[in-house]
């Protein structure tokens, strides 16, 4: 029996997690929040898009989107939202905590093929944590990319993850960003309502426009069928799928979505490979 | 504002393409350029539905009064949409409040004389009426896709 | 060296692989006793609670001597041959799936310690296997299961393990199941490669013996061991025969013709309402199968929380908790979770892998408990396709 105590030490195993601190930790929203996680002198190089199996030692793991910055090896980041068992034990974690982490899974966002186009991106709730990644790395290397443009949807201004950024991002005059939520009070003067009505009025050029969309399934398939009104073609849309996961080694089977192992050849998705399937029940 | 002017950007709004010249014309008998500041209501809910706007600058608030809980924006319109469903059918009611976010410019028409228009123009009548049930049906899917509350974790 | 005879003469031939030779019965038993003595564990087909299961087994005197089984939809029982055939069956309710990829597995354990954890990994390894009466169905269930577990961008550690230095005594089918279709998979009756020694087991006036033919070095090793005579063209042609027929003998076919963009267009079929108003989401046919490799992780803790391990278990596309995202499951109804088994096994997964992951083996549809027939189901879809 081999004993692994140190996190850099590579498990040839490759369901054994490795063990890391928490660092830090900030509360988002109410029930969402972000761990900065401790990853030794190598750090954790990852592509934007990717994810870990984060594991809370005796209850379970749960697969979760790196939110951090690509050129920053270390720490590890991720947000979090407590949905379940295992997310709503992580949110009661404190600094100095350990979590276990395998990973990174899953290929990226198609940051190659979007050099020189229009970007598109678009978050709803906590679909904008695996695009922040994206976000940053979009920011720091602008003049690789053609007309830039941040579209973003939740329920409600105090729903907001990254408010802040948000901010940062609204300032730049490079970029154009907009956030829309659900319902809202009196005293917000942004837009209110869905993704798609931001789709439908901001400017496109639909013939170079690669869009990477991110945010519960259904506002992914609105989104998606938006962004095809608008003349983008299924081949120009990316969007990041989510099903049960219990490996992340293509080994367990349940993060089937047709033929398509979300662990291995996702969770980012290419639409037209999808497409047929994308608005059927229960595939 | 010339006969002209607003003939121009009747012709130039998004929910009048493809409207001819003529058409315009007729129709910019019956419009005005209406400004709303910060704050300012373009309808009331409840009171009588006498204009119907397009929208050409700014954001105006759909929103409704729950007590309890104070004021609860709905959705949003912009550029190129339009505020004002109920003009067309009796009883002509507003039925929800509609307010001016930021500075807003709008193209206000006269309800009524809009539908005397309309009935001495059917042609005229088909197109604004078929332009209207698109902005209706494209609102009707987005409220729907509210409804479902996409964001709330079950 | 190898010799054989042919045409009254011996031949002596260079390589030993591909060429057939004759075990009698007792050498055949000796082969075994010799594999056990070199450290294989054996694990062959033994009557057991009604059926011809596998299981470890000592050596000849655990085979099925004498039984065979009949099997339709939905119905298996043993019946007793009336001769003393050792493999005189086709398939039973157990594959090689669970030597591999086994039900139960502790992947590690891991205790805190100084504020952080230290994870053990879980004992891997068994001794290597010797499969005895390996069905070629089975062989290439086996070597699905290579492409899921092993030769992916990941492998299981203990998988791999376990499959390493694994001896195959393959058997070529004597009779057909009653629900095979191997002949429509191209999966059999007749292995033609994956094995050490291949036999086909012949009972006539010339006695109880196997034609062997030798598949690798390491097979030629033992049968020198335990010694054997030359296979005659007669016996040769027998064995050839005798395969001949259980081919033409299948239970059931399956037109694998376009199936996957058949499966694909169809996912509206009304005839997967149709099915899933018998279905029971047992999971009988997902347990039975060689190639479904589901699985499912448990992670536990002792009381005081030191100590924690993480389990990983079979599971099945057919549990609603296979499909459990926070909020529910995405496949709630039965008829979806068929209609993903079904078209998982026939169309995506050559997608994934390059090969149909059914085998035709028949065990699906002889041990559902309301025979639902997958062949059926499959005939039933392309006669009305597109509806």
């Amino acid at each position: 029996m081999t004993e692994l105590s140190s996190i850099d030490s590579a498990s040839r195993d490759p369901w054994v997690p490795r063990p890391t601190r928490i660092l830090r930790r900030k509360q988002e929203t109410s029930d969402t929040f972000t761990l900065w996680l401790g990853v030794g002198e190598g750090g954790a190089p990852f592509a934007p898009g990717q994810f870990n199996m984060l594991y809370v030692f005796g209850v379970g793991e749960a697969a979760i989107s790196i939110s951090g910055d690509p050129d920053v090896a270390a720490p590890l980041v991720h947000t979090i939202r407590a949905v379940g068992t295992v997310t709503g034990r992580m949110q009661e974690l404190k600094r100095g905590a350990t979590i276990g982490v395998r990973g990174p899974y899953g290929n990226g966002w198609p940051i190659a093929e979007a050099k020189g186009k229009d970007v598109l991106i678009v978050g709803g709730g906590l679909g904008i944590a695996p695009l922040r990644p994206v976000i940053y790395f979009v920011l720091r290397h602008r003049s690789l990319f053609g007309r830039v443009t941040l579209l973003f949807g939740a329920r409600s201004p105090s729903a907001l993850v990254f408010r802040s950024e948000l901010e940062v991002w609204r300032r730049r005059t490079d970029i154009t960003t907009q956030v829309i939520v659900d319902h809202a009070a009196r005293d917000w003067t942004g837009p209110v309502g869905v993704v798609p009505a931001l789709i439908d009025s901001v400017p496109i050029d639909a013939s170079k426009t690669i869009a990477m969309v991110c945010g519960p399934e259904l506002m992914m398939r609105f989104t998606a069928r938006s962004l095809l009104r608008r003349g983008l073609s299924a081949g120009d849309v990316f969007v990041s799928l989510e099903r049960n996961m219990k490996c992340a080694l293509g080994f367990c089977g349940h993060c089937q979505y047709r033929e398509t192992f979300l662990c291995r050849d996702g969770p980012v998705v290419r639409l037209d490979r999808v497409e047929s399937i994308f608005d059927r029940r229960e595939v | 504002m010339t006969v002209e002017e607003l003939t121009t950007l009747l012709r130039d709004h998004e929910f009048l393409t493809g409207l001819d010249e003529t058409d315009a014309t007729q129709l910019a008998s019956c419009v005005r350029s209406a400004h709303f500041a910060e704050g300012e209501f373009l309808m009331r809910e409840g009171e009588r539905s006498s204009y119907f706007y397009l929208i050409r600058t700014g954001r105006v608030a759909l929103e409704s009064n729950v007590p309890g809980k104070g004021v609860l924006q709905m959705e949003s319109i912009g550029p190129g949409d339009v505020v004002g469903l109920s003009w067309p059918l009796p009883p002509y009611r507003v039925h929800i409040d509609a307010r001016a976010v930021v500075p807003t410019e709008t193209l206000a028409f006269d309800a009524t004389r809009l539908r005397e228009v309309m009935e001495g123009d059917h042609d005229l009548g088909y197109a604004l009426m078929t332009r209207l049930y698109e902005k209706a049906l494209r609102r009707l899917e987005r409220v729907r896709l509210q409804r479902l509350d996409v964001y709330t974790a079950s | 060296m190898f010799a054989e005879r042919r045409h009254g003469a011996f031949f002596v031939c260079e390589r030993a692989v591909g060429r057939r030779v004759i075990l009698s019965r007792d050498r055949f038993g000796a082969l075994l006793g010799a594999l056990a003595a070199d450290g294989y564990t054996l694990v062959g087909p033994t009557v057991r609670d009604g059926a011809i299961v596998h299981a470890r087994i000592r050596g000849i005197e655990d085979l099925p001597e004498g039984w065979g089984e009949v099997q339709e939809a939905g119905m298996y029982r043993l019946r007793k041959r009336d001769d003393r055939a050792l493999f005189g069956y086709a398939v039973g309710p157990r594959s090689w799936k669970e030597s591999f990829f086994v039900p139960t597995l502790q992947l590690w354990r891991a205790h805190r310690q100084d504020g952080t954890f230290v994870v053990l990994e879980g004992a891997r390894g068994a001794a290597p296997l010797a499969l005895i009466g390996a069905r070629s169905c089975d062989l290439h269930g086996v070597a699905i299961q290579d492409k899921v577990f092993r030769d992916g961008a990941f492998s299981d550690p203990d998988y791999e393990a376990r499959r390493r230095g694994t001896f195959v005594v393959a058997v070529q089918c004597g009779q057909s199941g009653g629900t095979c279709f191997c002949v429509s998979m191209g999966t059999g009756p007749e292995s033609t490669e994956g094995f050490d020694i291949a036999l086909t087991e012949i009972l006539d006036e010339r006695g109880h013996r196997f034609v062997a033919e030798i598949g690798t070095e390491r097979g030629l090793k033992f049968v020198e061991a335990v010694g054997f005579e030359p296979a005659d063209d007669a016996d040769v042609e027998t064995a050839l025969r005798i395969v001949a027929k259980t081919a033409g003998e299948m239970g059931r076919t399956l037109d694998t013709g376009g199936i996957r963009d058949l499966l694909y267009r169809n996912l509206e079929h009304p005839r997967w309402a149709e099915v899933a108003d018998r279905c029971l989401a047992c999971t009988s046919c997902t347990l039975v199968c060689p190639t479904c490799f589901c699985s499912s992780v448990e992670d536990k803790t002792d009381i005081d929380g030191e100590h924690a391990e993480r389990t990983r278990r079979w599971d099945s596309c057919f549990t609603m908790d296979h499909s459990y995202v926070h909020g529910g499951s995405v496949r709630a109804s039965i008829r979806s979770r068929y209609r993903q088994w079904l078209t998982h096994k026939l169309a995506s997964w050559i997608d994934q892998f390059g090969s149909s992951g059914c085998v035709g083996c028949g065990r699906c549809i002889t041990w559902c408990p309301v025979g639902i027939d997958i062949t059926e189901e499959v005939a039933a879809i392309r006669a009305t396709d597109g509806a």
